[in-house]
């Protein structure tokens, strides 16, 4: 295995192009544990680490342009505010120590459908900034993840960034594992309300083949609000509503019996995690557009 | 460290006698029992500073690597080396072949574990060669160009299949003690416990509750992976440093297979990151010294997390059957219970795991009519073997949702009704044995009923909702939302040390010397320091004994008589006893050296009951006589010796009748949980525990170990569980990703009340201690989740699945 250690952004841009199968290794959360176990014997190792920019964070007047390897503990310190759900998702990250060295583009490289960032990323609409030697280029998050582990990178890119745009509604984040902290997502579920759009979007981890939206549930949802002018009036999202919203997310999921939980228990658990967040969100938000009042 | 009186004295240049006063309080001996003295090795393990067995190095070591089976149950057709051989970098590739003797199983009580597999493997992940190489990944790279062809044969895997007429056999032409008594030869030991007439009983009965229970396959999850470095010796022998539960027990099984007398296995015990069981049975202890002897070159071996999950037996998974009668009035008419304990593949310790579930299958109540079977079962999982609480875990989760139920149908507040029930002094054990010391059973539920509950709400304050106090934790799945509170309730028996005749002894070598005009005693035991801190237990012992400050534990090694096995909550009586005694003869040397130096000068030396204390030679009544420096001088006074509890007997084959244990050791808790019952997550809050421990040698040892046994406890109450494929018997989910143990956000605050009711047989009064807390921790966490959910749950771990109805 050789050990490719560029100086700068370009060097690695150019070194991706030259071994487009070189696996790049920032915090290694995920990488090295799949060469420890055996899982993967990648033929070059891409060390990102030595690329400060990766590190920073810009934060403009409508979002956020997160570098990849920003870790999880910088974006849970720094970045609540601007992005809520991300935080939120960052704060269930394995442990202090993975948080404190893993970072975005670890997760969207590996496009497990468990990563933790996924769900909040979908919710958000976030956008991947992907470079090669070629040129840069945006790929809307949901077009970015393409098959189980599969992303839609090609050969020759890396990530730069991740850009997302600033919440301008309440974002949650919730995550079932069977243990209460340092555990892998037994499923997870984002939703952020956009009142800018009067949309919401929604982003589901580990209940279907890749981070998925639960595009009907959203749909409804979107038309129930609309409908009832809530947005407006900031009314209590009725227990109905709230139900079939819940019912369709779990819809969406296209989970499997695993080691870590049952097809069954995915769907459902999705379901409450649907309902819940968006009591939380809708109340956030009517607490807030009250305060405005 | 020198102790100022001593310094004192010779600064003034006393005479050698000393000048006779009273003791005062100040001179008194520091450290000794009783005290909470900190441990030597703690600091060095929380500053990540202790060299465990896996930081070994030694020069031009090679690593040794392990091949094991990727399939459960299959003749090995061949198996071809020569690829492995050739890679540059190795220097030796082994395989049953290459054996040195005709000695090539091994085996705690059985020798029918291969070295390596020969002719077939009977579980996956069973050794089938070993690689010596120059790097750890050259030695990796070599064993996956093993070539092994296997046939797959049919595999068992329950009762069910093991038992059927045309099962395959696990084991043919078996020759064991046991295999007379078996109904079947997949069954390894099957032991009955007939008291009085429990059918009849039954009839009586106004109440009769029957359940199944179910209980998983848990691992010891030690931290630090089984490793060891085995060092060529210039006579031809070996010297392994290894991390263990029992060296001597270990070289007894090594010996004759590397074809060596046992003198020339040197073993010194090296850093042990945990063991709980999973390393009385060896792991790389036999390949690493074949490698060593074979290449002329010390070869270490250490598993990564992965193959440890392959590299040591687990927690037998069982199949508990339980009928339970009462009267009107709520006393127990009748036990009758059927305990089918999972062996897997080889038979470890699953003899003596039966033992114990069949003699402490009904608890701690007292019972006239019992009926209970224990057996083992021999099939393709994994082997399974001593796990803390070793086979009275098992019985006890099914015990007690029992007793639950019978309460219920009775009438009667759960606590209540196991304190009416329950044993004590005096009391009758379903073997006929007579429980001849303190079993304050009663009295521990009244202290847990009675501790102050927890608040409710208790995630609620000011600043709004601490997610670390729900259910789901950081995650954010609750901010209260579904959230019901449940209390539960158990209490267990286990008993302490080796049971059914074992001859189980403890050596100790004490040596006191003067060394810079200080008194030293130096304490050599075979014991193994796993974590337990009989160590920092060792050295209180020796100062209490011998009234010296300065104690040095000699490393654990096999110069010294075997000190048994770190386990069965053993050692702190039993080599605890060995240290004592021979503490109580060096004395008696000491002080005959002293009679012979100063007997004339002072009337003292001839009465009885004479001290060593704060260094000093004190009569009963606290007049100093001498201090130890003029009594030893240039004298080395040192004692090996054995040391043996009262003998246990074997178990009657058909009755199970018979004086099988030496102590019991009893533990309750109370668990407070809340569940999210929508989500079938769980937080406990609290696991309140009171336990009986004789007497607390070190307080703050025993605080720790009761919370250690009370959070391993809870860990397969709701989460920890070795999944094994039943189609397969190939084990899911071999990483600390899919094994899951409690982390600190899953362990509750754990109050814990001791009791300190001396056992007049025990050395101080004290009762082992380690296990009985992992007992009742578990059922009272699944009593507490059936209060807050109302469901059945026979079955542990608890998974989010079975309390949402998605299983």
């Amino acid at each position: 295995m050789d050990f490719l250690r560029p100086a700068g952004w370009e060097e690695a841009l150019a070194a991706k192009a030259e071994h487009p199968t070189a696996v790049p290794i920032a915090g290694g959360t995920d990488v090295m544990v799949e060469i420890n176990f055996g899982h993967r014997r990648p033929e070059y190792l891409l060390d990102l680490t030595r690329i400060p920019e990766l590190h920073e964070w810009e934060t403009g007047e409508d979002g956020v342009r997160l570098g990849a390897s920003v870790p999880y503990t910088k974006i849970m310190e720094n970045l609540r505010a601007e992005l809520p759900g991300l935080a939120l998702a960052s704060h269930t990250v394995a442990s202090p120590q993975i948080r404190n060295r893993g970072g975005v583009g670890g997760n969207l490289g590996t496009a497990s459908p468990a990563g933790d960032a996924h769900p909040a990323l979908l919710a958000a609409g976030a956008e991947v900034e992907a470079e090669s030697v070629r040129g840069s280029r945006l790929i809307p998050i949901d077009a970015f993840y393409t098959g189980v582990k599969r992303n839609a990178l090609q050969p020759d890119e890396l990530i730069r960034a991740v850009h997302v745009r600033k919440a301008d509604g309440p974002q949650q984040f919730s995550k079932v594992g069977t243990r209460n902290a340092m555990v892998i997502a037994v499923c997870a579920f984002g939703l952020a309300l956009h009142p800018d759009t009067r949309t919401v979007r929604t982003g589901i981890g580990s209940a279907a083949p890749t981070p998925i939206r639960a595009r009907a549930a959203e749909e409804f949802l979107n038309a129930a609000l609309e409908e009832g002018g809530s947005w407006d009036s900031g009314k209590a999202v009725t227990p109905s509503v709230a139900q079939r919203f819940a019912e369709l997310c779990s819809a969406a999921c296209a989970p499997i019996d695993d080691v870590r939980g049952t097809a069954d228990y995915r769907r459902h658990a999705v379901g409450v995690m649907a309902r819940r967040t968006l009591t939380w969100t809708w109340e956030s938000y009517r607490d807030t557009s009250k305060g405005a009042s | 460290m020198t102790s100022p009186e001593l310094s004192t004295a010779f600064e003034q240049g006393g005479t050698p006698t000393g000048i006779p006063a009273k003791t005062t309080q100040d001179s008194r001996t520091r450290g000794g029992i009783g005290e909470s003295t900190l441990r030597p090795d703690g600091t060095l393990k929380v500053t990540g500073e202790f060299a465990y067995s896996s930081d070994m190095w030694h020069e031009d070591m090679l690593w040794g690597q392990t091949l094991r089976s990727t399939v459960a149950h299959a003749e090995i057709l061949s198996i071809d080396v020569s690829e492995a051989l050739a890679t540059p970098g190795v220097h030796a590739v082994m395989t049953y072949d290459d054996l040195p003797t005709g000695v090539r199983h091994y085996g705690l009580e059985i020798r029918d574990t291969p070295v390596l597999a020969h002719g077939k493997v009977r579980h996956h992940g069973e050794p089938v060669a070993l690689v010596a190489a120059d790097h750890p990944e050259i030695a990796r790279r070599a064993a996956a160009r093993i070539r092994v062809e296997y046939k797959e044969l049919p595999i068992v895997t329950d009762e069910a299949s093991a038992t059927a007429p045309d099962a395959v056999l696990v084991h043919e032409n078996r020759t064991d003690h046991y295999c007379a008594h078996v109904p079947h030869p997949n069954v390894l030991h099957r032991q009955p416990v007939i008291r009085g007439n429990a059918e009849q009983a039954a009839r009586k009965a106004d109440f009769v509750v029957r359940g199944e229970y179910r209980f998983g396959m848990q691992d010891q999850a030690f931290l630090g992976p089984e490793s060891g470095l085995a060092v060529p010796e210039e006579d031809g022998g070996v010297h392994l440093h290894i991390a263990t539960q029992w060296l001597h027990s270990d070289l007894r099984q090594m010996a004759p297979v590397l074809g060596l007398p046992p003198e020339k296995v040197r073993m010194t015990l090296a850093g042990v990151g945990g063991a709980f069981g999973g390393r009385e049975d060896l792991s790389m202890q036999i390949h690493a010294c074949l490698l060593a002897l074979r290449t002329g070159r010390p070869v270490k071996i250490v598993y990564n997390r992965f193959e440890s999950f392959f590299g040591h037996v687990h927690r037998h998974p069982a199949k508990l059957s339980y009928e339970h009668g009462a009267t009107r009035d709520g006393r127990l008419t009748h036990v009758r219970a059927r305990i089918v304990l999972d062996g897997g593949a080889y038979a470890s310790a699953s003899p003596a795991v039966v033992g114990n579930a069949a003699s402490l299958g009904v608890g701690p109540y007292e019972v006239d009519h019992v009926d209970v079977e224990a057996l083992a079962l021999y099939t393709n999982n994994p082997p399974c073997g001593a796990m803390r609480g070793f086979g009275a875990v098992q019985a006890c989760f099914a015990y007690e949702a029992q007793m639950d139920r019978l309460a219920d149908a009775v009438g009667m507040d759960r606590v209540e009704f196991r304190r009416l029930n329950a044993m004590s002094q005096g009391s009758v054990m379903p073997t006929g044995q007579r429980v001849d010391s303190p079993a304050p059973v009663a009295e521990l539920l009244r202290r847990v009923k009675e501790m102050p509950m927890p608040p409710e709400r208790q995630w609620e304050s000011s600043e709004g909702v601490d997610l670390r106090q729900l259910p789901g934790g950081l995650s954010n799945t609750t901010h209260g939302e579904g959230v019901v509170r449940g209390v539960g309730y158990a209490v267990g028996i286990k008993n302490v040390g080796f049971s059914e005749g074992f001859d189980d002894y403890s050596t100790a070598k004490v040596r006191m010397e003067v060394v810079a005009r200080e008194p030293v005693v130096t304490v050599h035991t075979a014991m193994a320091e796993v974590g337990q801190g009989g160590v920092t237990v060792q050295a209180q012992i020796a100062r209490t004994e011998l009234g010296v400050t300065r104690v040095a534990i000699h490393p654990a090694d096999t110069r010294v008589g075997s000190a048994g096995s770190t386990s069965a909550s053993r050692q702190t009586y039993v080599t605890g006893g060995a240290v004592k005694h021979a503490c109580e003869l060096v004395r008696e040397r000491v002080l005959e050296i002293g009679r012979r130096r100063f007997g004339s000068r002072h009337p003292g030396w001839a009465t009885a009951g004479l001290l060593l204390e704060g260094g000093k030679v004190v009569t009963d009544g606290g007049e100093v006589l001498a201090d130890l420096v003029d009594v030893v001088r240039d004298e080395v006074v040192e004692v090996e010796e054995e040391w043996r509890h009262r003998p246990t007997e074997p178990f009657d084959p058909r009755t199970g009748q018979g004086n099988g244990h030496v102590q019991y050791s009893f533990a309750a808790h109370r668990a407070v949980v809340e569940v999210d019952t929508e989500l079938g997550l769980v937080k406990v809050i609290e696991l309140a525990c009171a336990q009986d421990v004789g007497r607390a040698l070190n307080p703050l040892s025993v605080t720790g170990q009761i919370q250690g046994g009370t959070t391993q406890g809870l860990g397969i109450a709701v989460m920890e569980e070795i999944v094994v494929d039943p189609r397969t018997a190939k084990v899911r989910n071999p990483s600390f990703t899919d094994y899951l143990i409690p982390t600190i956000l899953d362990t509750p605050t754990i109050p814990v009340d001791v009791l300190e009711l001396a056992d007049d047989h025990a050395p101080y009064g004290l009762r082992g201690v380690g296990e009985a807390p992992t007992l009742s921790s578990t059922p009272a966490v699944l009593a507490a989740i059936r209060d807050a959910t109302g469901l059945e749950l026979n079955r542990t771990p608890v998974r989010p699945e079975h309390l949402t109805g998605t299983a």
